[in-house]
């Protein structure tokens, strides 16, 4: 049987096959960068703003919205100032407070935060799609120096369940501030939730005050040592201040209205914000980067589409006999306009493909590394409607540049007659 | 009137920005004739061959092929007679480097219903290929299956000729299509062509440079002969 026109275009394409691999790996390359960070910015962004979940209120001290959700879910930076204990139990007091968690931050262990809290930092903080914390070892911290860790910690500094750890004053890397004094010991272990609660040290709020007795001043008093763990156990270690409060509601739609209540009425100054209002706007700060590199890898989408140009069009001179065969055998100048166009239009069809399926392998391999070391989730990465939309835009575009090489080819069949004269 | 395959009268041609190249008062090839053109190189041979097969515009004059006054249609119309009516040999590479043989001689069916057809009558358009094929003595099967650029020019030119006769077309046109052969097969390549022409009844406008080859036709004319512009320029 004869060829039809696209059987056509795809024999010449194999006739050419390393110019034509080529300029299909060129075209895939750029749409598996093009798919690659459109799918990780996507996969990024959900998680980011998964970061925590089913709380509805951060409340600190007032500073600004970022600055309170850097320190208070991030564990960047550092609180300008605390809020006290009294106005803690004002907010927990609340009728349209459902639960509170108070947390209290400053101290480090080898680089990674601690972070004091109650047992109910377990029961409510929730991440992604509302998921609990969950301990993969061990149990939730019971006596005073007790601590559970991350994820992270663990893996990182190798710690099994009763390491004793020494906890530093402030971020350093240990050393003269160290609260040497009081050992602490790891009695639970989370599981990887791809959040900076891998990398926290939990211990409890009395255990922050209990290490900082004889700390008033900032630093280490002399007497400190002479201060027995019995002495401190009998202590009233209810803190004086903490540093932020996560806040459930009763009625998510309270939201508002609580907020404003909380920022204007308490007893002490105090802000309230939402965290995805905050986690969205923080988003959009960094959004610019994530813009720009999905400019530049559209741009590599663009340089691949000029490969085409380059691969036909190269080929054009050394054609102009074929194309007069094709005339003389009865082509019209549509049907070698077809052609030149189906060209380009299976290199662009053939080089998306390629590349949306290399990208998936790509995650393919890259999710369950992710996930288990970092418990990073790829939400969302799986073949969806944005590689259906680029194979066809670059299809797309691809046909439309092919239009250029198709022309010219048209021009000079019309011109050539039906001897080319070499 | 219906005896004829081409009639050409008054007709003028000149490249752009360039002096007339054609000025032909009347040329005509009957149906089934076997003419023989002779010209030097440059003397506008492969152009009026152009004209004929309407790639080429004319300045001037009128051009029939069968019943269709070529002159008068529009560019597709042309290009319809010709896959319709025609088939066209080359001097050389005359093939679709990316094509298998068969897939080389079947290619104006793909172009042409009418061809298609006819050479549906005779078993199908790869039966058809095959058969001619055969018949210019490319039979073996080996030799088919081979890509076209491995053959000889010899067989590419009987390949050529092949395509050219598939789907019995009423005018075949060959330009020079033995210059690059030796003696014995460009004798037995006419001889064939010719064979083939006449069992289809095709007439068959063969041009060449080599005058040697005239006594081999029904007839033979001399391009300078038909030529006006030549004649006034020299």
């Amino acid at each position: 049987m004869g060829v039809s026109i696209l059987g056509l275009a795809w024999r010449s394409l194999m006739n050419r096959k390393v110019s034509a691999f080529l300029t299909v790996i060129a075209i895939a390359l750029s749409v598996a960068l093009f798919l690659g960070v459109e799918k990780a910015r996507n996969a990024a962004k959900s998680g980011f703003n998964n970061t925590i979940s089913g709380t509805e209120l951060i409340v600190g001290a007032p500073s600004g919205q970022i600055n309170l959700l850097l320190y208070s879910v991030f564990r960047l930076g550092n609180a300008t100032a605390e809020i006290s204990w009294g106005a803690y139990q004002d907010l927990d007091a609340r009728d349209d407070v459902a639960w509170t968690v108070p947390i209290s931050l400053g101290d480090s262990h080898r680089g990674y935060r601690v972070l004091g809290t109650n047992l109910g930092y377990f029961d409510h903080y929730k991440y992604g799609e509302r998921q609990p914390l969950v301990l993969a070892e061990g149990d939730k911290f019971d006596d005073l120096f007790d601590a559970v860790i991350g994820a992270e910690v663990a893996k990182q500094l190798g710690y099994e369940l009763g390491t004793p750890l020494v906890l530093t004053h402030g971020l350093g890397a240990g050393g003269l501030s160290d609260h040497d004094n009081r050992p602490f010991r790891v009695v639970g272990i989370l599981r990887p939730t791809g959040t900076p609660v891998d990398q926290t040290i939990h211990v409890s709020l009395e255990a922050i005050t209990a290490i900082h007795v004889g700390w008033e001043s900032g630093a280490r008093n002399p007497l400190a040592d002479s201060i027995t763990e019995e002495m401190i156990r009998g202590f009233d270690l209810t803190p004086r201040t903490v540093t932020a409060v996560f806040v459930g509601l009763e009625n998510r739609a309270t939201v508002l209205r609580t907020r404003r209540d909380i920022n204007t009425n308490m007893s002490e100054p105090l802000l309230a914000i939402i965290p995805g209002q905050a986690l969205t706007e923080l988003w959009q700060v960094m959004g610019t980067a994530e813009r720009v590199l999905l400019a530049v890898s559209a741009f590599v989408i663009a340089v691949g589409l000029v490969s085409i140009l380059t691969s036909i069009l190269t080929s054009l001179n050394e054609r102009r006999r074929e194309m007069s065969i094709l005339r003389a055998t009865g082509a019209r100048p549509g049907h070698i306009f077809t052609l030149l166009i189906a060209e380009a239009t299976v290199l662009g069809l053939v080089g998306a493909i390629l590349g949306a399926v290399l990208i998936q392998v790509i995650f393919m391999i890259a999710a369950p590394i992710l996930s288990a070391q970092y418990g990073v989730a790829l939400m969302g990465t799986g073949p969806g409607l944005v590689d259906l939309y680029t194979i066809g835009a670059v299809t797309f575009a691809a046909l439309f540049l092919g239009i250029w090489p198709a022309i010219t080819a048209l021009r000079r069949s019309l011109s050539d007659g039906l001897t080319v004269k070499l | 009137m219906t005896t004829s395959t081409v009639r050409v009268s008054d007709l003028q041609f000149a490249w752009p920005g360039q002096p007339l190249l054609l000025d032909i008062k009347s040329f005509e090839l009957k149906a089934g004739e076997r003419l023989f053109l002779r010209g030097p190189s440059g003397s506008g041979k492969s152009t009026l061959l152009g004209l004929i097969a309407g790639v080429l515009e004319a300045q001037a004059g009128q051009i029939q092929v069968l019943e269709h006054q070529m002159t008068d249609l529009s560019g597709s119309r042309r290009d319809q007679v010709r896959a319709d009516h025609l088939g066209v040999i080359f001097q050389m590479f005359n093939l679709v480097p990316y094509l298998s043989v068969v897939q080389n001689v079947v290619l104006p069916c793909r172009f042409s219903k009418r061809r298609m057809s006819e050479a549906k009558q005779n078993g199908g358009a790869e039966q058809e290929a095959k058969r001619l094929l055969a018949r210019l003595g490319l039979d073996d099967q080996d030799l088919l299956s081979r890509t076209v650029t491995e053959l000889s020019v010899g067989q590419q030119q009987r390949v050529a000729a092949a395509r050219a006769l598939i789907g019995n077309p009423a005018l075949i046109i060959a330009d020079e299509p033995t210059s690059a052969l030796d003696a014995d097969s460009r004798d037995r390549f006419i001889q064939l062509l010719s064979e083939e022409a006449r069992k289809t009844g095709a007439a068959l406008l063969f041009v060449s440079h080599d005058g040697g080859l005239a006594p081999l036709f029904d007839r033979a004319v001399d391009l300078s002969d038909l030529n006006l512009a030549g004649r006034r320029a020299a």
